[in-house]
């Protein structure tokens, strides 16, 4: 009796135990919950919004909507461009919402607010929207991962185009946060590494939509560039006032440090003609963007941005390394993420370094003429294609202190 | 810094475009408050809802009845949107604020302060906070002239010139006609211009609307400058309630005028030192209270 007893309890606790070691190896919850956490409605939701999530949610279905036999769930959400709003929501879907990755995070100010808390939960963020360099140096995170451009890529590719051709005088329309301090941070370097000079920087709220009096401080400043380091509705709402106050007629030149082929749709080829800027991806590049960015307009109607691009690709190599690893354990995931190639249509030579920077090929783009365009999309052509290594950082430089000197 | 003559006239005159909106609300508020001694702290919000009728008209409205093609443009806003936002001040006053005029300023401060969180509440959950633009903007005002120190945009230059002629309007009314007697009389006493058979409370009704309806004017003007968001009104009031108060309240041309001047001094602040553009209307506020309290134009009682 005594052994039979013996023989049961035994083999309860097999079961148990081998039952528990199948969930640790597995999809916790049953369920692997994408979030897509991104400014849907104010000055960026063009560029991203709404319609990151509609990648995301294509790049679920594309990979069959399950993942080791569990379903795939995609859930998104405005942070209104608040810090304290985006980190709020982070954490009622880390705790309550079981969310296990979140992409999308424009705007650097929410991006870096998430990305800590996302540290401390030991929950993955990749991300797509948001700029500054500081989410893979001081900031940076063993669960952090930066994918599309950073504000020194795009600093350093468009200082190189500009400065040699002729511009050598700078002043900098910024806006008055994390995102764009950085950008004009990162710029001005390049552009002083140049032999160019900065001479002065005006700074503007976020909610700006009247650019006229920054645009007149610009103008007396007397640099032959006007920076910008904004996005989004700044960028497009500086640009089409400058026109309005005829800045542009006097020789002095406005450049974008960031656009988006949304801002350049808004503007028109006609405002926008000629223009320079970096960009990390082109829908018309070649046959594969092209297959993807058509597929996506069908639904959208609208061209992929690298941010929406992007959040395609990201999910679509979390969900392979989360197969790979045979489990959506965030270590576990990260480790087969930061050891795989990425090479999709998105990212040409890709891998996602110790400090979570992910190194790829950028664009340098020029607006066409409104004569070369053959279709409401046919706005951009590349001028230059910058390599991973040249683009990006190099990890010496990197501050992250996940990076062994 | 080297200040040159044009950076200057530049910043002043883009000012004076930013002035010319001080003038226009605190206009309507020196009105309401000299006539019907309440501080409309709903000011902020239905020259918001001025700027929301013209771009909703513009976008929404021939859907909603059924006509998509129906677009209600500009000229037609700069009409419509008055007389709806004074429709909605006339219900605001009828209902509410006429209970309130035997009470303290405070009580209608406070009223009016609450239904401003109202309003923008409710536009701040159905509306893009960071601003929709507003594209109605006519044909014929698009471009820009030739100052000589500057380019200046047509459709800005159209906003100064309506807006003065407006205000100076409006002035023209209360202080030197047959109607803007009575309007004067009826505040100073009621009783006695009830006597002589003026309806008093319908004057002071009308009154309420005609001020509200200045600023959903001066929101139409704005929505193709600044774009269209549910905070456009909270930005500009306090501002607006400091030129009142440096103007003196109540008084007509005092405002307009300290609205005016206000403008370019923030203007020419951004040649000198931007940062400070924010704060010195604010620092001539405390200048002016201290050494006049009544306000430049106000009368010491």
């Amino acid at each position: 009796m005594k052994k039979v007893l013996l023989q049961v309890v035994a083999s309860a606790a097999v079961v148990i135990l081998s039952g528990t070691l199948a969930i640790a190896a597995g999809i916790s919850d049953n369920v692997v919950k994408i979030g897509v956490l991104t400014d849907m409605s104010g000055p960026y939701s063009a560029l991203g919004g709404k319609g990151t999530q509609v990648a995301v949610e294509m790049a679920v279905k594309d990979f069959g909507g399950k993942v080791l036999g569990k379903p795939i769930q995609v859930i998104g959400a405005d942070h209104q461009n608040k810090a304290d709003i985006a980190s709020a929501k982070a954490r009622e879907w880390f705790d309550n919402e079981k969310v296990d990755m979140i992409t999308g995070l424009l705007n650097s100010g929410c991006a870096l607010a998430v990305q800590k808390l996302a540290g401390e939960k030991k929950k993955i963020t990749m991300n797509t929207g948001a700029a500054s360099t500081d989410l893979t140096n001081k900031a940076c995170t063993p669960y952090g991962i930066h994918y599309v451009y950073d504000t020194y890529a795009l600093g350093k590719v468009t200082a190189e185009a500009v400065v040699p051709s002729g511009g050598k005088s700078w002043y900098f329309m910024t806006a008055d946060y994390a995102f764009g301090h950085s950008l004009e941070g990162n710029t001005s370097k390049f552009v002083t590494k140049l032999g160019g000079k900065i001479l002065g920087s005006v700074r503007h709220p976020l909610a700006t939509t009247d650019f006229s009096s920054y645009l007149l401080q610009a103008q007396s400043s007397g640099a032959q560039i006007i920076g910008l380091a904004n996005a989004g509705d700044n960028t497009i709402n500086a640009i089409k006032q400058a026109r309005e106050f005829g800045i542009d007629k006097k020789g002095q030149k406005l450049v974008g440090l960031l656009i988006f082929d949304t801002d350049i749709k808004s503007l028109g080829l006609n405002v926008a003609q000629g223009m320079q800027y970096t960009s990390g991806f082109y829908w018309d590049r070649d046959k594969a963007t092209r297959d993807f960015s058509n597929r996506y307009y069908a639904i959208h109607k609208a061209m992929p941005t690298m941010d929406q691009a992007g959040a395609y690709s990201a999910t679509m190599n979390y969900l392979k390394a989360i197969k790979a690893a045979g489990s959506d354990d965030s270590d576990a995931v990260m480790a087969k993420l930061k050891s795989m190639n990425i090479s999709d249509f998105f990212a040409v030579n890709g891998k996602i370094r110790a400090d979570g920077r992910m190194v790829h090929d950028m664009y340098l783009m020029e607006v066409k003429k409104p004569a070369e365009s053959k279709g409401e999309w046919d706005l951009l052509k590349i001028v230059k294609t910058v390599p991973a290594a040249d683009a990006f950082m190099p990890l010496s430089e990197s501050t992250c202190e996940l990076v062994k000197k | 810094m080297e200040i040159s003559f044009q950076t200057v006239m530049s910043q002043v005159m883009l000012g004076l475009n930013n002035g010319v909106f001080y003038a226009i609300l605190s206009l309507g508020l020196a009105v309401i408050f000299g006539l019907l001694n309440i501080v409309n702290f709903a000011h902020g919000a239905l020259y918001m809802l001025g700027a929301y009728v013209a771009l909703l008209g513009y976008t929404k409205l021939g859907v909603l009845i059924g006509m998509p093609d129906f677009h209600l443009n500009y000229w037609a806003a700069l009409i419509v949107a008055p007389l709806v936002v004074g429709a909605i001040g006339i219900v605001i006053e009828k209902t509410m604020l006429s209970r309130l005029y035997k009470f303290d300023h405070l009580y209608g401060l406070l009223l009016t302060f609450g239904l401003a969180l109202i309003i923008q509440g409710v536009f701040t959950n159905y509306f893009n906070v960071s601003g929709d633009p507003y594209e109605a903007k006519p044909e014929i005002l698009n471009g820009a002239v030739n100052l000589g120190f500057m380019m200046f945009p047509k459709y800005r230059l159209w906003a100064i010139a309506v807006s003065l002629v407006v205000c100076f309007g409006t002035w023209f009314v209360i202080e030197r006609t047959k109607l803007g007697s009575y309007l004067r009389a009826g505040t100073e006493n009621p009783e006695l211009v009830k006597a002589f058979g003026v309806n008093v409370p319908l004057m002071i009704t009308l009154t309420y609307g005609y001020g509200v309806a200045l600023a959903a004017f001066a929101g139409v003007l704005a929505a193709p400058i600044y774009s269209v968001s549910p905070v456009m009104g909270a930005e500009m009031i306090i501002v607006v309630f400091a030129v009142v108060v440096i103007g003196g309240m109540g008084s007509i041309m005092g405002s307009i005028v300290t609205g005016l001047l206000l403008g370019m001094v923030e203007g020419f602040t951004k040649v000198v030192y931007a940062p400070a553009s924010s704060t010195v209307i604010f620092l001539i506020m405390v200048i002016v209270l201290l050494v006049k309290p009544a306000g430049l134009f106000g009368r010491e009682s």
